[in-house]
């Protein structure tokens, strides 16, 4: 259980990082957080002939409000977004998932840029991203792109970055104006990856739902959007046969792996009972005032 | 296979300063065992499951499995020798030592840097917030029970978690 022999590079800064990234010929990786590479390299399913380490790259972990949005820096770690003021007022879905996030010691060191270029397909970030439309600045050696979260997640483990590409920042839309939001998630253990879990928001104008953001993770592939869903509600207050409905659509698009850990029907069943928990919380959250 | 380039590192361990010279493969954990010959971090599963290397990096807990010593180059890493020794105990140990919050021993030193961390940060107002605070480290002896109810005597005495 000991990683195999690499070379290892502490870049200073992105432009660095990328020239070494490209150097390498796709045999580099980027070290973050380190907390799903260094595991992949002690069980030696990786050998990279270079570890480029962003650790010490100044100005890449922050948080910073604008007027419609939060800038997260793409080596912030989990734990500051835990517990960040502007998350906590601004998109509080985010900082409830955080704490469903592996545990205190991981989430001190993982960051959500290594999270997000990971995408674990039971990871709780690459679901709240495209739960929240979120915008990707990446770098390159030929200049910086931004791609929306609904482009980035390819498949399992596998997303729209080159090999000499790093995920820079992530940019959060705050939740609209009337707007509530619910999270659930069903794990073996507080902190194990999700057997499933959901996200929602609801906006919501003269008592109908004017937008629904349905998000699920730990059921397919990548995270996904369940945009049929999303679309019957659209109107509509959520009575409970409409949430029936909806539970329906959203288990009728997915295709659950059988694992060790659950079943694929398990999975499927777990996506429709979550999805009507955080509706309901959502449409709560978006109807009541806060006490 | 070409050997990597060997680098050296700066590392205050528990106040001391250390210097050495690294493979850049070397985990933190391996450098804490064997180079600097402080046994106490325990290495259980070496893939970041079991917690038993949890040491404590610029004040943060985190696994010594998954660093490399090199990342650690100018930072500051506590270990459990650092919170007291025989007859010098801190509270913590105390707590762990009367509360028999430990049979085999093995996990103990990951179960208390795990709770000088959790103390510092979280009020952990419920012996369940204790509960899901240590679900990251492995104990095959107590049941936890007793590791819980040994957190729950030190939450909120000031010097617990020094």
């Amino acid at each position: 259980m000991k990683p195999p022999v690499f070379d290892y590079i502490a870049a200073t800064s992105v432009e660095g990082a990328v020239a070494a990234l490209a150097g390498a010929g796709g045999e580099a990786k980027i070290l973050a957080g380190g907390q799903s590479l260094v595991p992949m390299l002690n069980f030696r399913l990786l050998r990279p002939a270079l570890l480029v380490d962003i650790n010490r790259i100044a100005g890449l972990a922050y948080i910073k409000e604008a007027a419609d949005h939060i800038r997260v820096g793409a080596l912030t770690r989990h734990y500051q977004l835990e517990t960040s003021g502007f998350i906590a007022r601004h998109l509080p879905v985010v900082a409830c998932a955080m704490t469903h996030v592996a545990h205190l010691a991981i989430r001190n060191r993982g960051t959500i840029g290594g999270s997000l270029s990971h995408a674990d397909p039971a990871a709780e970030l690459p679901m709240l991203a495209l739960l929240l439309d979120a915008e990707f600045h990446i770098a390159s050696p030929a200049g910086k792109r931004v791609a929306a979260a609904r482009d980035f997640f390819l498949d399992a483990l596998t997303v729209a970055l080159d090999t000499a590409e790093m995920l820079t920042e992530i940019v959060l839309p705050k939740l609209p104006p009337q707007t509530g939001w619910g999270f659930e998630e069903v794990a073996r253990r507080h902190g194990d990856f999700a057997l499933a879990a959901a996200a929602a928001t609801l906006t919501v104008a003269d008592g109908a739902i004017r937008q629904a953001r349905i998000a699920l993770t730990g059921v397919g592939p990548t995270a996904l959007r369940a945009a049929e869903a999303e679309a019957m509600l659209t109107g509509h207050a959520p009575d409970g046969a409409l949430v029936d409905r909806v539970i329906d659509a959203v288990r009728s698009v997915i295709s659950p792996e059988t694992d060790l850990h659950a079943s694929s029907d398990y999975r499927r069943h777990l996506a429709g009972v979550l999805t009507g928990r955080v509706l309901t919380a959502a449409w709560r959250r978006a109807t009541q005032s806060p006490a | 296979m070409s050997t990597a380039r060997d680098i050296t590192v700066t590392v205050t361990v528990n106040g001391t300063v250390h210097r050495a010279v690294v493979e850049p493969r070397l985990l933190l954990a391996d450098f804490l065992r064997h180079t600097l010959g402080l046994t106490g971090t325990h290495v259980g599963c070496e893939h970041g499951v079991c917690g038993a290397c949890t040491v404590l990096v610029d004040g943060d807990s985190a696994r010594a499995c998954l660093m490399f010593a090199v990342q650690a180059d100018g930072h500051s890493v506590e270990t459990v020798e650092s919170l007291g020794r025989i007859g010098q105990m801190n509270a913590l140990q105390e707590s762990f030592h009367a509360h028999h919050a430990l049979q085999c021993g093995f996990c103990t030193p990951g179960m208390l840097m795990t709770a000088t961390d959790l103390l510092r940060k979280y009020p952990l107002a419920a012996d369940d917030d204790i509960r899901k605070g240590l679900s990251g480290n492995l104990c095959r002896c107590t049941g936890y029970d007793h590791v819980v109810k040994a957190i729950r005597a030190v939450v909120g005495k000031s010097g617990a978690a020094r």
